[in-house]
């Protein structure tokens, strides 16, 4: 399917919720309101002329008015590719977990976690991935501070 | 995830200082005698804040940044940067960039699968392999020292173009090294791959089933070893591998269940002499050109995101940039294909011996550079 | 130990030592030659392991300590190890983490009295030579699960525990292999052992009777399992359990049990050669070629063959799982090794 039929699918089926698309850029992506995630995310895997089971990459991008959780997605047997967009308050970015449709974003969504701070509901075991479990802060984020000291050592 | 835990279990940290642990990895094992009930790794130790780095240096300057994170295989890391950032400018490289760069990532691969198929007979106890294979990717590291200076981290790959050209009669030299390679790769078949105890050790063990792969996100090698043909080098071609003649190997399961150990080292073994075939035929469609011919001045892409992928020796490597039509990227975020792999390495291997945690871990090719950025 | 009395004599006024004294002195000074010769032997082995293994490697190994083919190495290692800091962990066992060591080398140390080098050197000729060995043999579990347990380290406790597993399940198989051997001689002294196979090489057991040829072959692989050697070595499996049940050693203690190690490959390899390809004796019959060589260096070959043949196994083999360890053992040698054992009686019967 070209980026274009699934842009138009899946409009069609969830409709407002979907609430940008731009099949045309060179990574063809689509804007979610965040409440919806899950169930596109269902919707994509388990529909046969979609059928995305591979998960490639889930990650944050900190823009200065938001925080956005980018998901890459790829589908093994028809071989398109699809980019999901949830565009999520600075505040308080929350999100519902994706883990029960893909496994591996259990890993992807605790880096998201350490690095940009966005709580992902329930996640089964929500903790820092690569820095240390006490550290304090968001390394990724355009407004982050490195500490002076961790544990007494410098930084 | 909850696990039952049934008897005594004592915690055994394989700890960050570890011989074959392929780099600073923790892993908590909670044992019940010599069974494994539960191995969680612990990543983290060797996090260098590449992401963040990048944010701050201009488009070229990250290129050297690429190279240390799979440090095992830098040429496929910059590739695979250089393609994203090419393909978001819209450049276009002449048929010698084109090929030389095929080169290298091939030559890359063979290096870094030796390394795989060393440390894993190391791992098993046979410490013969080590020493040959590295024998021979020293042949391959004097090749990409004289061509570009370093043996380890090159920062050949430009965008677009390289560094340098190759030297006179390096492509002679190439092809008498492929010439002996070939038959070294049967050598240590017959040592290491087909010996009766090391498919012992490990035709029945970590088997991974393709669902579970592909949930995973597992790519490359690993996947390939369950039996799923997937390479993006035939699935999305770039840099012109569609013109190339070359198979993809999967693993079928001949010593025991298919994705087992034995099936992911034997995929990346078989790999290697199909990265032989690619390298004769790149060598042949080399033409002469000017590999600075399509560097631009200043590198500043549109304003855009893009998401690009190549098959580096571990898996598939992604790359997402996000450009604001800066000198700098805004967000460069990397999917590396360890990071998918370790995230399996949990289920995979519980309810496993202690032997058999180390085979599974190397039997998955982690380099911890990658993991951790 | 007779030669050695003898050579005492000539001490002077040697006769006027209380009777105490003279039992006790050649029984000291043969340890001492023991112990000296054991020692040289294990330098030399060392040496031939990192020279074969290099070899093996397509390399070269030590070429410049003590000028020709680096043969020096081994005592500049061990100068090096002697001088190193004698470290202790804190919260270690201290009595038997100092005494393990000294244990599993006594293991092999002591089964060297009866091991006949030629017509006429050796120790002692007890008439129960066989089973004194593989009684004195199995010291070394002791010392090992003393080492393990004492380190307070759970890599070494894993060592220690695989280690005593591994040893006592082997010796079974292996001490059944040896029992084919006795049944053709009748004796469990070593000496009449050697004694029976002279005459050349078709008398050497190895060659008399085709099961006593598979039981060599048991008793080969049993032994490889009795010193910890690849493909056997689970106990110190460096890639998984550090360095196994001597992790926590250093310096001159580490020296030992490495000396240990080396001391019971020799012994297990003079055992094969005694038993079963002919001690001391010729290849050609005396009769025709008188003995030229002394006994003792043919002796020493052949163990050297036996040993080469370790080390060569050592350096090509990737190394069994405990669980495929066991079961080869208690699966495959130990059924093996009672079938040829019967058989080896009912040829004797019948035959």
């Amino acid at each position: 399917m070209t980026p274009q039929e699934i842009a138009a699918l899946i409009t069609e089926r969830f409709g407002s919720r979907i609430l940008e698309s731009k099949p045309d850029a060179i990574n063809p992506w689509s804007a979610v309101e965040p409440a919806a995630i899950l169930e596109v995310s269902q919707f994509l895997r388990a529909d046969d002329r979609l059928s995305m089971d591979h998960l490639e990459l889930l990650g944050g991008v900190d823009y200065k008015d938001r925080i956005e959780v980018v998901y890459v997605l790829y589908s093994m047997k028809h071989r398109h590719r699809y980019t999901l967009k949830c565009r999520l308050p600075r505040e308080a970015p929350v999100i519902h977990t994706v883990e029960s449709v893909w496994a591996v974003a259990n890993w992807h969504e605790r880096e998201a976690y350490d690095m940009f701070g966005i709580v992902f509901d329930g996640h089964s075991d929500l903790r820092r991935i690569l820095c240390p479990d006490d550290w304090e802060g968001y390394p990724l984020r355009k407004d982050y501070k490195a500490p002076k000291s961790y544990r007494d050592m410098p930084v | 995830m909850e696990v039952d835990y049934s008897g005594d279990v004592m915690t055994l940290n394989m700890g960050p200082q570890h011989p074959s642990t392929h780099g600073v990895l923790r892993l908590e094992l909670k044992t019940d005698g010599e069974i494994v009930a539960d191995a969680i790794p612990h990543i983290g130790y060797l996090h260098r804040c590449f992401e963040k780095h990048v944010e701050n240096v201009d488009y070229p300057a990250v290129v050297p940044y690429t190279d240390r994170m799979d440090y095992c295989a830098a040429m496929n890391m910059e590739l695979g940067y250089v393609l994203a950032v090419e393909k978001l400018m819209g450049i276009q490289v002449n048929n010698r960039v084109r090929c030389i760069r095929i080169i290298m990532a091939e030559l890359d691969r063979i290096a870094s699968h030796l390394i795989a198929a060393g440390t894993y007979g190391n791992d098993i106890g046979s410490f013969t392999p080590f020493l040959w294979c590295f024998r021979d990717r020293e042949t391959i590291l004097d090749l990409f020292e004289e061509t570009c200076g370093a043996r380890l981290l090159y920062n050949y790959n430009w965008i677009g173009g390289l560094m340098y050209d190759l030297k006179p009669g390096f492509e002679k030299r190439l092809i008498e090294f492929i010439d002996y390679f070939e038959p070294q790769v049967d050598k240590l078949n017959t040592l290491l791959s087909d010996n009766y105890i090391f498919i012992k050790r490990t035709a029945a063990v970590g088997i991974l089933s393709p669902e579970t792969a592909i949930s995973y996100g597992v790519t490359g090698p690993n996947l390939r070893g369950s039996g799923v043909k997937f390479d993006v080098r035939k699935d999305e071609p770039y840099l012109g591998y569609q013109d190339i003649d070359f198979e993809i190997p999967v693993g079928k399961g001949e010593y025991g269940p298919l994705g087992s150990c034995w099936d992911r080292y034997m995929v990346r073994i078989r790999e290697v002499k199909e990265s032989c075939k690619i390298i004769r035929q790149a060598v042949a469609q080399l033409t002469p050109g000017d590999v600075h011919e399509s560097i631009p001045k200043r590198v500043k892409p549109p304003a855009g995101d893009i998401y690009m992928r190549t098959e580096c020796p571990r898996g598939e490597l992604g790359y997402y940039i996000v450009s604001d039509g800066s000198l700098k990227p805004y967000r460069l975020k990397v999917k590396s294909p360890c990071f998918t792999v370790m995230s399996a390495f949990r289920e995979v291997s519980r309810g496993t011996m202690i032997s058999d945690v180390v085979a599974i871990l190397g039997s998955f090719d982690i380099v911890l550079g990658e993991i951790d950025r | 130990m007779e030669s050695i009395a003898r050579l005492l004599q000539f001490i002077p006024r040697y006769d006027a030592l209380p009777g105490i004294v003279r039992a006790l002195l050649p029984v000291l000074v043969s340890c001492v030659v023991i112990f000296a010769a054991l020692a040289i032997a294990v330098l030399f082995a060392v040496w031939l392991e990192r020279k074969v293994s290099a070899h093996i490697q397509d390399r070269l190994g030590p070429m410049y300590v003590g000028g020709w083919h680096g043969w020096a190495q081994t005592l500049a290692d061990a100068l090096k190890l002697l001088l190193k800091e004698d470290i202790v962990p804190a919260s270690a066992d201290r009595l038997l983490y100092k005494m393990a060591p000294f244990i599993v080398f006594l293991g092999a140390f002591a089964a060297f009295v009866v091991v006949p080098f030629g017509a006429s050197s050796f120790v002692s000729d007890l008439n129960i030579g066989v089973l004194y060995i593989v009684a004195v043999g199995s010291l070394s579990v002791i010392g090992i699960i003393m080492a393990g347990w004492a380190s307070n380290n759970k890599y070494s406790l894993y060592g220690g525990m695989r280690a005593a597993a591994q040893i006592i399940s082997y010796e079974i198989p292996s001490t059944i292999a040896i029992m084919t051997v006795i049944i053709p001689v009748g004796s469990l002294s070593m000496v009449d052992i050697v004694n029976a196979q002279k005459g050349g090489i078709q008398h050497w057991f190895l060659f008399r009777n085709p099961f006593i040829f598979l039981a060599f072959i048991v008793y080969f692989i049993a032994s490889l399992a009795e010193v910890n050697r690849t493909p056997f070595d689970i106990p110190e499996a460096e890639s998984e359990l550090v360095a196994g049940y001597h992790t926590e050693y250093s310096g001159m203690r580490f020296a030992f049990f490495f000396l240990a190690e080396y001391a019971n490959m020799f012994l297990v390899a003079s055992v094969a050669t005694t038993l079963f390809l002919g001690g001391w004796t010729q290849i050609i019959p005396a009769s025709i070629v008188p003995q030229l060589v002394p006994g003792p260096i043919l002796f020493f070959l052949k163990v050297l063959v036996i040993i080469f043949l370790q080390m060569w196994l050592r350096w090509s083999l990737p190394r069994l799982r405990v669980d495929q360890l066991m079961y080869l053992s208690w699966k495959v040698l130990l059924p093996i090794s009672l079938v040829l054992v019967l058989s080896v009686g009912w040829l004797a019967v019948y035959w």
